[in-house]
């Protein structure tokens, strides 16, 4: 079992979305985050630019077989990596991918794979 | 506007008489001198509001920018914000003298170059005992709320460049005609039938021509990207709440204000708003708690709206009884209308059609069964003796197709030419950041983790 956790811009997450369905990966955590990678976004504050220290991302938390990592990886890879407009660029996220010692279900009390 | 029925002549039913008519009274303004006294009372109401109605375009803000996703909200809020802007400039420079002053081109437009940037009506008090700057600026406020009403319709997916043309054209082309025709003196809507279409406060101008035009320009530019597949749910539903609070309390300027005086037609038109307001929301909630087994809070504030809006051109003339008729039967019809939109499957985002369009033709229409006996006695006595409610009808629906026609088809025009020339309709790029980053670089909720 692997725990896939992906940082992507907030923009992309329907599109991410979408893809995982796509892809028959639906249990999924989503949760607003903010950090700091290589990308400047610049804000406008009373006729001034500003340059935020951390910028607003989502990240994704996903638990997974390990036959499931690379089919789950590919879909955020090929859905998350470009604007709207077909161009990549600096922001786009990362993708983490660590060992799962163990799952549990808390209704049925299930563990490891099955109850993934 | 009533004080304009009062003093309107009457007699003037034909070209010829129209032309002598402004003959006469040029350049003078029909229906205002400079050495009236001030009734300090009609005054007073008239300044309280104009400030009420002025508070309706936050409230609409509010209302609008509770809808939209997280990431659109600052720029929903500004479609409403840049209309106090835009229009109120564009109301002081010609607005005014588009739509108050005497017939041109065939009466489809006012004008009178004395009050270009109101300069003519510098001392101007009018036969009600109200400086007519305090008419000028009270007018205004419906020349901003109507083109911020239509937001709605293409909320999250158009550039704010194009929409601040779109307002602007759309004031001076639609909105100016159509009021002159509706509330000037000589306006030919204001003078069809025995004693004029009914239109109290902005049904056919304001509602009905936003709900169209909204309609038009939402069809023309095409859904938000995803929709209907992807949820897009509300922002912020508790600022919506407020919102709709902030239009109700606006909306007794809106309504008892068009009376321009403080007395019997301002109060019964404060009643009528009243109940209007009260039964749609009540009927909406029952509606839909026997529909979807739940009441929500933007059921009830849509059916707020809902009266709001039917009542708008009948609070002069309906009754408590048939105010409160009115008011659940918009309710019906929007909610019906919004069902079938839903099954449609076309973006009308934040149901402008649904509710002001709809909301609008229901009250237009339906407030002809519903005019008080002297109102009727009064214009049978006009007309020569007889006048029923089904000529009435006739009157209000030609009124009606009218708004409907014509500003469905300036619409068009506008929104076709407006994304040919600087892109109405924004990018997928920016439609996926937002148009608060896209085209203002803010955020709504904080710098950090908002939600």
């Amino acid at each position: 079992m692997k725990l896939i956790t992906a940082i992507i811009r907030e923009d992309m997450l329907d599109q991410v979305r979408e893809a995982l369905i796509q892809a028959e990966i639906t249990r999924i955590t989503v949760s607003r985050v903010s950090g700091h990678g290589r990308q400047v976004e610049e804000r406008i504050h009373r006729g001034e630019k500003i340059v935020p220290d951390l910028i607003p991302k989502v990240r994704l938390e996903i638990a997974v077989n390990d036959s499931f990592v690379d089919i789950t990886c590919n879909a955020i890879l090929e859905s998350a990596g470009k604007n709207g407009n077909g161009e990549s660029y600096i922001g786009s996220g990362k993708i983490f991918v660590t060992p799962l010692e163990e799952c549990i279900r808390i209704r049925t009390k299930e563990r490891g794979s099955a109850a993934i | 506007m009533e004080i304009n029925r009062t003093i309107a002549l009457r007699h003037i039913r034909n070209w010829f008489g129209l032309l002598a008519f402004i003959a006469t009274v040029m350049p003078n303004t029909a229906w205002a001198s400079e050495n009236k006294p001030i009734d300090s009372g009609a005054t007073a109401w008239m300044l309280t509001s104009t400030a009420l109605v002025l508070l309706m375009v936050p409230g609409l803000a509010m209302f609008y920018g509770g809808l939209v996703r997280t990431k659109n909200v600052i720029g929903t809020m500004m479609h409403s914000f840049a209309a106090m802007g835009i229009m109120s400039v564009l109301w002081i420079i010609c607005g005014y003298a588009m739509c108050f002053g005497p017939n041109v081109f065939g009466g489809w437009l006012g004008w009178n170059t004395e009050y270009l940037f109101l300069k003519g009506i510098d001392q101007t008090i009018l036969d009600a005992g109200v400086p007519e700057y305090v008419f000028a600026m009270f007018q205004g406020k419906f020349a901003i709320i109507t083109p911020a009403l239509i937001a709605g319709a293409f909320a999250e997916r158009v550039t704010f460049k194009g929409y601040c043309i779109f307002i602007a054209l759309w004031g001076l082309l639609v909105y100016n005609p159509l009021c002159h025709w509706v509330w000037a003196p000589d306006g030919f809507l204001f003078n069809m039938g025995a004693a004029g279409a009914i239109d109290f406060a902005g049904g056919t101008v304001v509602h009905i021509s936003a709900g169209i035009s909204g309609l038009v320009a939402a069809l023309f530019i095409g859904a938000r990207r995803g929709f209907p597949k992807t949820a897009m749910l509300p922002n912020n539903l508790v600022m919506t709440m407020m919102g709709a609070g902030l239009l109700w309390v606006g909306w007794f300027g809106f309504n008892a204000g068009s009376s321009i005086a403080s007395g019997l037609s301002t109060a019964q038109a404060l009643t009528a708003t009243q109940a209007a307001a009260a039964s749609g929301a009540l009927a909406w909630m029952i509606i839909e708690s026997w529909h979807q087994g739940k009441a929500t809070a933007l059921g009830f504030a849509s059916g707020i709206l809902a009266g709001l809006v039917a009542v708008t051109p009948a609070a002069g003339v309906v009754q408590p009884a048939g105010a409160l008729l009115l008011g659940a039967f918009a309710s019906g019809f929007c909610y019906l209308a919004i069902n079938i939109k839903n099954r449609l499957g076309y973006d009308d985002s934040l149901d402008v059609f649904g509710i002001h369009g709809v909301g609008g033709i229901v009250g237009a229409i339906l407030l002809s069964f519903f005019i008080r006996d002297g109102w009727m006695a009064d214009a049978a006595k006009a007309a020569g003796g007889s006048w029923s409610v089904w000529q009435q009808l006739s009157v209000q629906a030609v009124a009606v197709l009218l708004a409907i026609g014509y500003a469905a088809s300036v619409t068009f025009v506008l929104v076709f030419l407006i994304h040919k020339l600087f892109g109405f309709r924004n990018d997928t790029q920016s439609e996926m950041a937002g148009l608060d980053h896209s085209f203002h670089g803010e955020r709504g909720y904080g710098m950090l983790n908002a939600g």
